[in-house]
């Protein structure tokens, strides 16, 4: 299958078995650390099942959300050039660089109980966002959504142009080109960006425990439970980080011909 | 030909700041270096912030570098081998497992004591008994953390049942929270909340209900060798050391205290 432009120099080798070792050590120290005996028995225990149902139910939440609103956003970008779109770029940017703690303090002073979006949602409708579900999701969808719009922008900008003109030519409404014509040309993009986007939300810490609280059967995802672990019983800390590592790997596994385009024979 | 050159110049310089920037890191991890490390439990943060300034312009030539992270963190960096010369916990329970993992040098000898303390929004929450109140979100450290170990064991013995909004990682969250408004009161230590007493109401929880809050000092093995680690320890429980302490709102336990029970 080598192609020429796809050549690997050998001098890079050494380098590259560096980085894939390096990447590998940590799996290996979590994996050479695993209580099997008791794993079984500790894997099925309300605190580990109620982490893992709350963190697949928040991811896959912040998922749909990061879709509904993140394809509009992605579209309007890819739609043009103009400064209050680079400045806009940036603000879909930030919570990917941004500290997720950051990201958590943020999310408090906006959507919190007295917060400045927050207090009149809680006065008008009743919503509650902080030590809730709700909180969780805003939390995920927040981190996540970066992922999603800028691999979608970067999808629909490399779409080639003349497709949606020549459906237009031939009496397309806008609306049509758009669901009929450039979305099914962009899917492999939404859907690596959708991958990214839900690992991401799968992973969320840093916002969830600022934002959302650490409760369990409540708030407690996954990584607020390996994290609460740790500090009483590193072992459960182990079992839940084995069970994270699974899951991820496993769906990222499952995917993988959405998430790495054109990686993988056909 | 220059292409070939600059590129060869380039590869030779980067192996150079790899080799070096490896040799640094592994530098960084000898063990029996000038400096002398102190972890401390987070609630020790500002109190030991200051003993460490001052044990340093007391001794010219000192290095302490302090690291402060929950209790139980600290305990399991300790256990994962981190290089560490002076330990101080927010509880017994941890410093005795330090012990256990055999990397203490003698026993440990508590030097401070703290309480318990309510912290609300409201002047309304004036007791114990009000944290049970239904309109108030109420916050607790989790229980695998000292401070929420402690704030279940007061609660309990109070007979006041409090349901936490949250198990929160940190006093410092707690604190944080009834700041924002997010929580209504929460239990924290009184050092902490002697530091928002002009900002939020609160109250030392006291009597039968209140648990004895004991913080133990140890000297690790990275203290052999090391005439700054003792001297530190012995600064910590000096008058000097105390009134830092003290200043903090902790209650200091001289060296002839009753810390030598542990």
């Amino acid at each position: 299958m080598t192609r020429v432009g796809r050549s690997f120099p050998r001098g890079l080798a050494p380098l590259a078995v560096l980085a894939g070792l390096f990447l590998l050590a940590p799996l290996a120290g979590l994996l050479a650390r695993v209580p099997w005996a008791d794993l079984l028995e500790r894997l099925a225990s309300d605190a580990v099942l109620d982490a893992l149902v709350l963190s697949l139910q928040s991811s896959l939440a912040a998922a749909l959300l990061v879709v509904v609103l993140g394809l509009p956003l992605a579209a309007w970008l890819a739609s043009g050039r103009s400064s209050l779109r680079a400045v806009v770029r940036v603000l879909v940017t930030l919570p990917m660089v941004l500290p997720p703690v950051v990201g958590g303090v943020a999310l408090l002073l906006a959507f919190g109980r007295s917060g400045l979006v927050g207090e009149p949602l809680a006065r008008l409708f009743g919503v509650q966002f902080t030590f809730a579900f709700a909180g969780v999701v805003v939390a995920a969808t927040y981190v996540a959504l970066p992922f999603f719009v800028l691999t979608a922008e970067s999808g629909l900008r490399g779409l080639d142009a003349r497709l949606p003109t020549v459906a237009a030519t031939l009496g397309a409404s806008p609306w049509r080109v758009f669901t009929r014509v450039t979305l099914p040309a962009v899917a492999p993009a939404l859907g690596a960006g959708l991958v990214l986007a839900w690992a991401r939300a799968l992973g969320e810490f840093g916002a969830t425990i600022t934002f959302a609280g650490n409760l369990e059967g409540a708030t407690r995802t996954m990584p607020l439970a390996v994290h609460t672990a740790l500090e009483s019983d590193p072992e459960a800390a182990i079992v839940l980080s084995l069970l994270m590592v699974a899951v991820s790997a496993g769906l990222l596994f499952a995917l993988r011909r959405r998430w790495f385009v054109g990686a993988t024979t056909r | 030909m220059s292409v070939v050159a600059k590129v060869c110049g380039l590869r030779a310089a980067c192996a150079l700041a790899l080799v070096a920037t490896l040799a640094a890191a592994c530098g960084d991890a000898r063990p029996g270096d000038a400096t002398t490390r102190v972890l401390a439990s987070a609630s020790l943060t500002r109190a030991f912030g200051e003993l460490v300034a001052a044990y340093e312009a007391a001794h010219p030539g000192a290095s302490l570098e302090l690291h402060t992270a929950g209790t139980p963190r600290l305990v399991l960096q300790l256990r994962e081998g981190a290089p560490a010369a002076v330990l101080a916990t927010a509880d017994r329970a941890s410093a005795q497992r330090v012990v256990e993992s055999g990397r203490a040098l003698g026993a440990p000898t508590v030097f401070a004591t703290n309480r318990l303390a309510v912290i609300a929004r409201d002047a309304s929450v004036a007791d114990l008994a009000d944290l049970a109140r239904d309109d108030l979100v109420v916050l607790l450290c989790g229980p695998e953390v000292p401070a929420g170990r402690y704030a279940r064991a007061a609660l309990a013995a109070a007979g006041v049942a409090v349901r936490s909004a949250s198990d929160e990682p940190s006093v410092s969250a707690v604190v944080a929270k009834v700041r924002l408004g997010e929580a209504d009161a929460g239990v924290v230590y009184t050092t902490d909340a002697a530091a928002v007493a002009g900002e939020l109401h609160g109250f030392a929880i006291e009597g039968e209900a209140a648990p004895r809050i004991e913080y133990p000092l140890l000297l690790l093995d990275g203290a052999e060798g090391d005439p700054h680690a003792a001297g530190f320890a012995d600064f910590v429980r000096s008058a000097a050391g105390a009134a830092i302490l003290e200043a903090h709102g902790f209650s200091a336990v001289g060296a002839s205290g009753r810390g030598d029970d542990a």
